[in-house]
């Protein structure tokens, strides 16, 4: 079962330290070396972003930032037998931001694609 | 769900993940695989005791090795003094030279990829049968369930249960070293790996049995077998070659089987629903193979089969002719009349029906294909193109017969009535 992992959070005035990139490449890498890890990639701040929105038959084009608090940093693909181990894996994500970027608070949103297994 | 069974679920999430590394990293210290997994269960059972009442731990996968660890240690250390009674008693004086040291656990993680590696080669050895290796294998590295490889083989709990039983007996009778094979046997033994992997793919890929068509969750784990044996052996170019055949074929699963689960014929398949991702991986592990030294073997040339219908936007825009000619350099790879049967299907594609025909009929006499639903099925689509309807229907006819595969059998039937009313005496010929 395939599940989409999208990682928002609010980042700290501090710029993410060094050792963070360090740690996602290897957790990163294990995943994928566990052959779980379909596809992944970072996202740039949503200024560099648009929304285009459909509302009452009138469609509009509004550059970002966009409002949210949180914005959207990463996702993620993984093909994985259970919501569980997407929870284990999001876990892993989450925790090692706690651990090396004090400040960082933010959450990773799981979503299971559809595919074949479920009408997809 | 409740507390105690999210806490449950979560355990066996952390086991599926945790579990092969641990049995590894046990496996290096006991020197036998059964015991390993005897070890790495005692954990497990620790933790389903212990999580539900005092939370799960912040890193459940390094205290489930921790707590494993220990085990080994406690296991080595009563071997040890088992061995020291034995010389106190003065009954074996040889037991001293072969007295086992303190285990040095601490280095247990650090060769987590070799003892994978070795786990791998140990479970897919050549002295198990091929479903032993595949049974065994599923339960060591894909970390699953007697039960859940009980379903995925169609098979019996017990018989499943049994198998695993006796795979591992004979390993430690036959006291297969921990080790990953010489170079002199490397292709060999690899070879054998990458068959129980493909076997588990094909299981779920074209069940051969059964009421369901493919069994997708199957093919998934033997994609992930297939993935984390490439990353720890990088430089093998079928490994990449079976990895690519098989994100390719998994590509077009969702485009396989129609509405009501009956399957759908490659040329009849929507491309439009076929796993862009999957195309883009699979085509990613054929160039990896492809840049490295050493020549294709069936799963890479497969793969390159593959990877043509992949590469095409329709059936018509299909380089039928590189396949008719990567058929010629599988044939010369693993010669075998079914690999000559899709030959006659691509050159029918490349040059017309007659030609693919002429290669069909040279199959008739083999023995091997007598009971092959995929024969008459293949004569039955190119009699078909040729307007010899009547004949066509008699091997669609014979292919439903044949058939194990309800849903297949259902299809057959289908062609066979396309092609007209025929003799209903000749029906069952």
């Amino acid at each position: 079962m395939r599940y989409l992992m999208l990682l928002s959070g609010t980042s700290p005035e501090s710029p993410p330290p060094p050792a963070l990139f360090e740690a996602i490449m290897k957790l990163g890498g294990e995943a994928s070396e566990a052959g779980v890890l379909l596809d992944t990639a970072g996202l740039l701040p949503s200024a560099a972003g648009a929304r285009v929105t459909l509302a009452g038959g009138k469609v509009t084009v509004t550059d970002g930032p966009f409002t949210e608090s949180k914005e959207l940093v990463s996702y993620a693909l993984y093909d994985l037998r259970s919501k569980e181990e997407a929870i284990e894996w999001a876990a892993r994500f989450v925790k090692l931001h706690r651990d090396i970027w004090p400040g960082w608070e933010g959450q990773t949103d799981i979503l299971q694609v559809m595919g074949p297994a479920n009408g997809g | 769900m409740d507390s105690h069974e999210a806490t449950r679920s979560a355990i066996e999430a952390v086991w599926r993940i945790e579990s092969p590394r641990l049995i590894a990293g046990l496996a290096r210290i006991t020197g036998d695989v059964g015991v390993a997994e005897e070890l790495a269960q005692d954990a497990l059972v620790i933790a389903l005791e212990q999580w539900p009442v005092r939370g799960v731990p912040d890193g459940p996968g390094a205290w489930l090795m921790a707590t494993a660890k220990h085990r080994a240690i406690d296991l080595v250390r009563r071997r040890a003094r088992y061995d020291q009674k034995l010389r106190e008693i003065g009954r074996d004086m040889e037991a001293q030279a072969q007295a086992p040291g303190e285990p040095d656990v601490d280095k247990m993680d650090d060769h987590i990829g070799d003892d994978l590696l070795r786990l791998i080669f140990i479970a897919c050895h050549p002295i198990l049968s091929t479903e032993a290796r595949a049974a065994l294998t599923l339960r060591l590295i894909g970390g699953l369930t007697t039960h859940e490889i009980a379903r995925a083989f169609l098979a019996g709990e017990p018989a499943i249960a049994q198998r695993i039983v006796r795979a591992k007996r004979a390993l430690a009778e036959a006291k297969v070293p921990f080790e990953i094979p010489a170079p002199g046997e490397l292709a060999g033994r690899l070879g054998s790996v990458l068959e129980v992997i493909y076997l588990v793919f094909n299981e779920g890929y074209s069940a051969t049995s059964g009421e369901d068509w493919i069994r997708p969750e199957l093919c998934a784990e033997a994609l992930r077998l297939g993935r984390l044996l490439a990353g720890l052996m990088p430089r093998q170019v079928e490994v990449h070659g079976l990895v690519a055949l098989m994100e390719l074929q998994a590509s077009r699963i969702g485009a396989r089987t129609g509405p009501a689960g009956e399957p759908v014929l490659l040329t009849d398949q929507d491309r439009r629903r076929w796993d862009r991702l999957l195309i883009r991986r699979g085509l990613a592990a054929l160039a990896r193979a492809e840049r490295l030294d050493g020549a294709p073997g069936r799963y890479a040339v497969q793969a390159e089969i593959a990877a043509c219908h992949a590469r095409a936007a329709s059936v018509e825009d299909t380089d039928w002719e590189r396949i008719a000619a990567l058929y010629v350099v599988l044939a010369h790879l693993t010669p075998s009349p079914v690999v000559e049967l899709n030959r006659a299907v691509a050159v029918g594609m490349a040059f017309g029906p007659g030609k693919g025909l002429e290669i069909a009929d040279a199959l008739t006499g083999e023995a091997v294909l007598a009971g092959y639903a995929q024969l008459p099925a293949v004569r039955g689509d190119l009699l078909a193109r040729l307007g010899r309807l009547g004949e066509a229907r008699a091997e669609f006819t014979r292919a439903a017969a044949l058939t194990g595969n309800e849903r297949e059998r259902a299809l057959f039937r289908a062609r066979a009535a396309e092609c007209g009313p025929g003799d209903p005496d000749r029906a069952d010929r």
